[in-house]
């Protein structure tokens, strides 16, 4: 008790050398727990992303890591578009033939039933048509089947509600075709409320404006998923803007619709051979049959068909791992920089102290109790340096708590811990011992009848 | 708690025989710098050793706490030899055994005048004894200080300070090494009185080292190191 009782005196005796000292190890150590934090919650972040309530997303051939990321994430560039006809394949005879009578089309396409109807029978093909921004956000056109269907959070048990209104329908009598439903971040930044309409701009953010307007009659609580930053609108609606819908060379048979609807201002459905999806969110009804259902489209001509989960981890993997440990990395060595300062500290006020050692000697004490007073010196910055560090690292992911949910979804408390940060005490405690070890050394070997007569 | 490193007999604190002391020359060959036959002191005896600068009177208080070891020869501490022990055997003993008085009175400075004090017990087999320890700063008059810092403490506390340190651990032998040699003449004798009459009181052997002859005036044995270290005769007689 008296060891740390004299190493505590010590420290107070060299308050601003300890203090500076003690200080860097805890920006270290607050340093190395932010970007664990940081780490947490990107990865968080990717895995809760991944969990999107669908197995797989089919688009055109490509990049499948692309299509992950447009599709899920509405980040990047869509690749390409397939035609309608491919969504067609994942449903059964009657809702095809139903599809052909509402939108005009081949009738040859509702005489069978879709290739891959038989997968998604008990689950669901969600469509997306990508292209089109408001603002910086990607507007995306939908079904109401996204709402129905989609779910999120950890358990992928909690539909998507709504702060106020609700979601879109493919016709009311008020809005016609053009309903949209804002994501929650989409609805602040834009400054957009139900009752508003906006106008999305064609091909980039700094695109072209279309001249037909979207009702907002939604906006959705966060979800901490991409979802709070897209706005959703009917694909019918989103079919009628100008240069969204696919020419026709005239080879193709339609048959007119006969079940279709006309709005008052003489806005209808298009029809299937002018009907194009970016990619087609897919819950097979046996999950567990996805990778046949994967396999079967990568094998046609057209489709591909990713698992989100399985190129998030690539993502994760191949680049943001990286970078994260790097990152890591970089704030362990300050970490070890910062322990080199204690060493530097005590190494340097030993020469001062050498008579202290002597006297301590003099009065009995055994050369490892003068080597454990040093040690315990060391020991004592590392511990408040790490428990300060450690307090204000939670501090600061405290005060960015409401940020961060807002940002990602993701609630952090203060005491939220990470599941490296308990390694970083004990590696604190090592670097301490290391950085003593070498004053500790010339304790032990101070010549005590030297350094008292001197 | 009995003390392991004590025979217990009250005979004889301090027996020295054949002690040689020889110093390695960093350009070969060595250095003998004491060479005494025989040396001792009796329990509660007190004895002045005076001696010139450089006479080894600081190495042979040195030898006897156990911070060095002679070249050869027996040191005798409380009845246990010296030679047999460990150095942390010699730490142990030097604990349990002696009081040490400075004379630059050697407090640390980091620590105020009762952690001082204190300091004295924390290193023996005895827990600290607080209550000692503030009795003690009583004793040497500063029981108003016991919370001041070395830096805060007039030169002649310090001194009375470092003496309560030395007396805190009940040590057998009292070493003191020119205790009055950094203070003022006034406090010298208020220094001297506190160290002869503690030691009296308590029953402790004093060998204080010294080559002010006025302070050998207040010991009834006074011992000139040059009578019993073979080398300064040698010295003595080839002058």
């Amino acid at each position: 008790m008296w060891l740390i009782r004299i190493a505590w005196r010590n420290f107070q005796y060299r308050a601003l050398s300890s203090l500076l000292t003690t200080l860097s190890l805890t920006l270290g150590v607050a340093l190395v727990v932010l970007v664990l934090a940081v780490v947490g919650i990107v990865s968080e972040a990717f895995s809760r992303n991944a969990q999107v309530g669908y197995n797989l997303v089919v688009g055109p051939k490509g990049s499948a890591l692309q299509l992950t990321l447009n599709s899920v994430y509405y980040l990047s560039q869509p690749i390409e578009n397939l035609p309608f006809t491919e969504y067609m394949e994942f449903f059964d005879k009657d809702t095809r033939a139903k599809m052909v009578r509402t939108y005009g089309g081949d009738p040859a396409l509702g005489e069978r039933a879709g290739k891959y109807s038989a997968h998604t029978n008990g689950g669901f093909a969600i469509p997306l048509a990508l292209g089109d921004y408001l603002g910086e956000y990607r507007v995306v056109g939908t079904t109401p089947q996204f709402f129905e269907d989609l779910r999120y959070g950890p358990e992928l048990t909690e539909p998507f509600s709504f702060r106020e209104g609700r979601a879109l329908k493919s016709y009311t009598e008020e809005n016609s075709f053009f309903e949209a439903v804002l994501g929650f971040r989409v609805a602040k930044t834009m400054n957009l409320k139900v009752g508003d309409t906006f106008n999305s701009t064609h091909g980039d953010p700094e695109g072209m404006g279309h001249g037909q307007g979207f009702v907002v009659v939604g906006v959705m609580e966060p979800t901490g998923t991409p979802n709070d930053r897209v706005a959703l609108v009917n694909l019918e609606g989103f079919y009628l803007l100008e240069k969204h819908a696919k020419p026709l060379n005239g080879d193709e048979v339609i048959a007119p619709a006969t079940e279709g609807i006309v709005d008052a201002k003489g806005f209808k459905q298009i029809t299937i051979p002018e009907r194009e999806v970016t990619s087609i969110l897919i819950r097979s009804g046996n999950p567990m049959l996805g990778v046949v259902l994967q396999n079967t489209i990568n094998e046609s001509l057209r489709a591909q068909a990713a698992a989100p989960a399985g190129e998030i981890t690539k993502l994760m993997d191949a680049f943001i791992g990286p970078v994260l440990t790097a990152l890591l990395v970089i704030t362990l060595i300050t970490c070890v920089v910062a322990a080199v300062g204690v060493l530097v500290a005590i190494y340097n006020s030993m020469n001062d102290r050498r008579r202290d050692i002597a006297v301590m000697r003099a009065l009995g004490a055994r050369r490892d109790s003068v080597t454990a007073i040093i040690l315990a010196e060391s020991l004592l910055i590392a511990v408040i340096g790490a428990v300060a560090g450690w307090l204000l690292a939670h501090g600061t992911i405290w005060l960015a708590s409401g940020v961060i949910e807002q940002q990602v979804g993701i609630q952090v408390g203060i005491f939220s811990v990470s599941e490296y940060e308990t390694w970083v005490f004990p590696l604190v405690i090592m670097l301490a011992l290391f950085a003593g070890f070498l004053p500790a050394m010339s304790a032990y070997r101070t010549n005590v009848a030297t350094n008292l007569s001197a | 708690m009995p003390n392991p490193y004590s025979d217990g007999s009250g005979g004889e604190v301090l027996q020295i025989t054949n002690l040689i002391m020889r110093y390695d020359q960093p350009g070969g060959g060595s250095l003998t710098v004491l060479d005494i036959p025989e040396f001792s002191i009796g329990t509660g005896e007190q004895l002045a050793m005076v001696g010139q600068s450089g006479g080894g009177k600081t190495t042979l208080l040195h030898l006897i706490a156990g911070l060095l070891a002679p070249t050869s020869g027996s040191i005798k501490l409380a009845g246990v030899e010296l030679s047999t022990l460990s150095e942390q055997g010699r730490d142990r003993c030097r604990a349990a055994n002696v009081g040490y008085v400075f004379q630059t009175f050697n407090l640390l400075p980091a620590f105020t005048a009762l952690e001082n004090v204190q300091l004295g017990m924390a290193f023996g087999q005895r827990p600290v004894d607080t209550a000692r320890a503030k009795d003690l700063l009583d004793r040497v008059g500063l029981s108003d200080r016991m919370t001041y810092k070395p830096r805060q403490l007039s030169v002649g506390q310090q001194q009375r300070v470092a003496i309560a340190r030395a007396l805190a651990g009940k040590p057998k032998l009292l070493l003191a090494d020119e205790p009055t040699a950094n203070v003022d003449p006034a406090s010298a004798d208020s220094v001297l009185d506190l160290i002869i009459n503690s030691c009296r009181d308590e029953d402790i052997a004093l060998l204080m080292v010294t080559h002010a002859m006025e302070v050998t005036e207040r010991f009834s044995r006074v011992d000139r190191l040059d009578e019993i270290n073979r080398v300064l005769l040698a010295t003595q007689s080839e002058n």
